[in-house]
């Protein structure tokens, strides 16, 4: 967990680097590194909080880190929250980097929720990040994410 | 092709309990991104919503992607408060519909 943060934070500060003049902007906001997408995701992500800042932590992602079949990879989000009607996850935003599409799933809860927990079963094209992002009810937006590697993708393969 | 849909609910709770709720219907998921052996893209054919009512009020919902794999799992949380019946609706691509229901007691 820390090693992924320091590594976040070691990226968006070279990519800030880079644009010089904004070295020292809204450190909460993580700035995507330059991979394969990463405008549709940002885009995807911006679509979802609008200009809100991004927080990371409080959101856990499960997904096996090694799979053969891209198929179907079993995920489970969950955040930590009391789900109480005064503190509770509004939603959760799940998002790929290299799928041809950079949405997952949307998942809607309230108080009655009990437990801010999801899960399901996802494709992935390609080894790649997977971002998982929670609203919560005072409107601040959390978010971790994971690396998974794909030995066999799916998504585009040929029908036979 | 009748769809076929799995729901897993517990029977009886106490009241207060945090129950999970596992419901999964047959679907082919199809991305829109696969081509055939001549070239042709595979059109899109793919469950886009899902809505769990409790009593006919809304607990959860979700929005479904390509990247959902075929025959959409979810399993998801609940306090049993109060008896009553959870109706389940998949909504899709082509007009797809599909409804299950489940009832549960609760009990202090």
């Amino acid at each position: 967990m820390m090693d992924q943060q320091d590594e976040t934070t070691r990226r968006h500060f070279l990519t800030l680097a880079g644009g010089a003049a904004l070295a020292g902007a809204v450190p909460t906001i993580t700035i995507r590194p330059a991979e394969a997408t990463p405008a549709t995701l940002s885009t995807a992500i911006r679509n979802v909080i609008g200009e809100a800042p991004l927080h990371i932590g409080r959101v856990k992602l499960d997904i096996p880190p090694l799979v053969e079949n891209g198929n179907t990879l079993p995920m489970t989000v969950s955040v930590a929250s009391p789900m109480s009607p005064q503190d509770h996850v509004k939603s959760i935003h799940v998002f790929n980097e290299k799928n041809p599409q950079p949405n997952i799933g949307n998942f809607y809860l309230s108080p009655s929720s009990g437990r801010a927990q999801v899960s399901t079963r996802i494709r992935l094209a390609d080894s790649q990040k997977v971002v998982a992002i929670a609203q919560l009810s005072d409107g601040s937006f959390w978010q971790t994410s994971i690396d998974v590697v794909v030995t066999l993708a799916a998504c585009t393969e040929e029908v036979l | 092709m009748a769809p076929a849909a799995l729901i897993n609910v517990p029977a009886k709770a106490r009241r207060g309990d945090v129950i999970e709720i596992k419901a999964l219907t047959s679907h082919i998921m199809e991305t829109g991104y696969r081509r055939t052996a001549a070239g042709e893209i595979v059109p899109r054919d793919i469950i886009t919503s899902f809505i769990c009512r409790f009593n006919g009020a809304e607990v959860f919902r979700a929005d479904f992607f390509p990247a959902i794999a075929a025959n959409p799992y979810l399993s998801f949380f609940m306090v049993a408060n109060d008896s009553g019946k959870f109706d389940f609706e998949w909504t899709g691509d082509h007009g797809f519909g599909a409804t299950a229901s489940a009832s549960i007691s609760v009990v202090e």
